[in-house]
């Protein structure tokens, strides 16, 4: 593992939703040895804790990396008067285990709002062999769905309230396609509740599947032992902790009773 | 003349320069040799060891705050057997003190903690009585001059080691609770840890931390622990080493004249990993500029 920490260019700006802010920042040196399922840790003039945020894309060849994040406090919304030709100070690739990604396996991959950005990554990985699942609160906070299709990956998009693909939840669409076909992977990223439905799913039909966590980070690399999250591995309760044994687990190991 | 200007001496023990991570931030240092050698670094003061592994609090552990943060980890580590077995040999060839930071939730978890590293390669032992996150033991002891002598005494007995012992600013009068472990045999004292706070979610109407609340660091309690120093550093005779929102050069060489001799450096590891490697960078031009050695400075400040 190394890490580097620095001021790199923004060098794009989006606003796909409301509150919701993509960069796409000039990196190489992180960008050659960054990994699908990892994230950057931001520092924000004025605060004392860094924001970390998933990585959505890297694009090796151009030296980038791809974020989207959203709005939740006073930290985030500086992050977002962010600019093109603003100076962005990272520290990064950060998560001791991304994605796993196996060659030629097909895999379901679900993103719940904001949870979908570091799904991107992971379905430019598999195209054509993934089944994209995405949903969100309503039609306004849908983002990245250009981005899903052009992969070549299968897509479905889901709302709370219908107003935008089918009325639902990501796990509705994921009971009904795992009838038609099983993937040997399923991979997901979302709210609490979003994830332990997935894992419940996934453990009824024995189906490997990863979640990727999120919890309030202090150091980002493993040495402060804030971000804990309780696991259950062979049978032992473990405090892991989800910048560095994660942020992507085993959800066995998280959700050890569904 | 010497020629490193930031070299000193502190309970004996050779230190290349007064830069320590503290304890709790800087896990075993393994995570941090990532971004830099830690031979660069004065010395590490490693993740709070207790007697047997200890899980620590319910998550959310951290919360933010104007100029700093509150933790509630709860001191999470492998236990004292694991860490001199796993952690001190990979430590032991880093080339920089090792100061073993030890806390007990009982009298005899101390003496037994202190006694197992007595007979291995760590340079000195720093005492934890101050820690706010924990049920038993921790800062029950360092909030009385009986308490935190008591310990002081057990763990002098058990090990042949400095001991040093880490002071809670959470009490009325830390100079009084500094001479009762200088009493007791404490070859020196680090201050200060976190200050008791606490954060409430106003929306959910419930405390941000799990375990309610939590220890403050980082800027916002700089002066707090600035004038703490400075009023152990005239209390005693024993060296002591200050910590305390340290984020700059600058404020170590403050921390130093109110009288600290080593300083140690938390959470402006989060805001910047690279933050000891700037802080000795700006002590060797601040000692080239003044034309001194730095632990000349050591207590220096003038008082009105």
């Amino acid at each position: 593992m190394k890490y580097c920490q620095g001021l790199y260019p923004i060098i794009r700006k989006e606003n796909p939703a409301a509150e919701v802010y993509g960069l796409v920042i000039l990196c190489p040196e992180i960008a050659a040895i960054a990994k699908c399922g990892q994230f950057v840790n931001i520092r924000i003039d004025g605060f004392t804790l860094r924001r970390p945020v998933s990585i959505c894309e890297i694009d090796r060849q151009k030296g980038t990396l791809r974020i989207v994040f959203q709005i939740r406090g006073k930290g985030t919304d500086a992050m977002s008067l962010l600019n093109p030709g603003d100076l962005i100070d990272m520290v990064a690739p950060l998560g001791g285990r991304g994605f796993t990604l196996q060659e030629g396996a097909n895999a379901i991959i679900i993103g719940g709002g904001i949870g979908n950005p570091p799904m991107l990554e992971l379905a430019k990985f598999y195209g054509g062999n993934a089944t994209v699942i995405s949903g969100f609160r309503n039609a306004a906070a849908v983002i990245l769905q250009e981005d899903f299709k052009s992969t070549g990956a299968k897509t479905f998009l889901c709302t709370n309230d219908g107003t935008a693909g089918e009325k639902g939840f990501v796990t509705d669409i994921l009971g009904r396609e795992l009838q038609t076909h099983t993937p040997d992977i399923i991979c997901a990223c979302g709210p609490m509740p979003m994830l332990k439905g997935v894992a419940a799913i996934a453990k009824e039909k024995g189906i490997r599947s990863e979640v990727s966590l999120e919890e309030r980070m202090g150091c980002g690399v493993g040495g402060c032992l804030v971000c804990a999250c309780r696991t259950v591995k062979d049978g032992e309760e473990i405090f892991a902790h989800v910048c560095k044994d994660g942020p992507v687990f085993d959800s066995k190991e998280v959700f050890p009773n569904e | 003349m010497n020629e490193n200007r930031l070299e000193t001496v502190f309970c004996g023990i050779k230190f290349k320069n007064p830069i320590i991570p503290a304890s709790g931030t800087f896990g075993y240092g393994r995570e941090y040799e990532e971004f830099y050698p830690l031979s660069s670094l004065g010395g590490i003061s490693v993740k709070g060891t207790t007697g047997k592994r200890r899980n620590g609090n319910l998550p959310p552990r951290i919360a933010e705050t104007p100029s700093g943060m509150l933790n509630s980890v709860g001191l999470q580590n492998p236990g004292i057997d694991s860490f001199i077995e796993k952690e001190l040999p990979y430590l032991k060839t880093k080339n920089t003190v090792i100061i073993a930071n030890i806390a007990g939730s009982t009298v005899s978890e101390y003496e037994e903690i202190a006694g197992k590293l007595d007979s291995t390669d760590v340079d000195m032992l720093e005492v934890n009585i101050s820690c706010p996150n924990v049920k038993a033991g921790g800062a029950a002891f360092g909030v009385s001059c009986e308490g935190a002598g008591t310990i002081t005494k057990i763990v002098r007995r058990a090990t042949k080691k400095p001991v040093m012992m880490k002071l809670s600013p959470n009490v009325t009068d830390i100079a009084s609770i500094a001479k009762a472990c200088e009493a007791e045999g404490a070859d020196a004292v680090s201050l200060i840890n976190t200050l008791l706070g606490m954060r409430i979610d106003i929306n959910i109407r419930r405390p941000i931390l799990h375990n309610n609340v939590g220890g403050l660091s980082g800027p916002a309690v700089f002066p707090v622990a600035v004038r703490m120093v400075w009023q152990v550093a005239n209390a005693v005779n024993i060296p002591v080493c200050g910590m305390g929102g340290v984020s700059s050069w600058e404020d170590a060489v403050e921390m130093m004249l109110a009288g600290a001799s080593l300083i140690q450096v938390g959470a402006a590891l989060f805001t910047d990993p690279m933050t000891p490697v700037k802080i000795i960078d700006g002590l060797e031009d601040y000692c080239r500029r003044q034309n001194t050695d730095l632990k000349d400075i050591v207590g220096t400040v003038k008082p009105w």
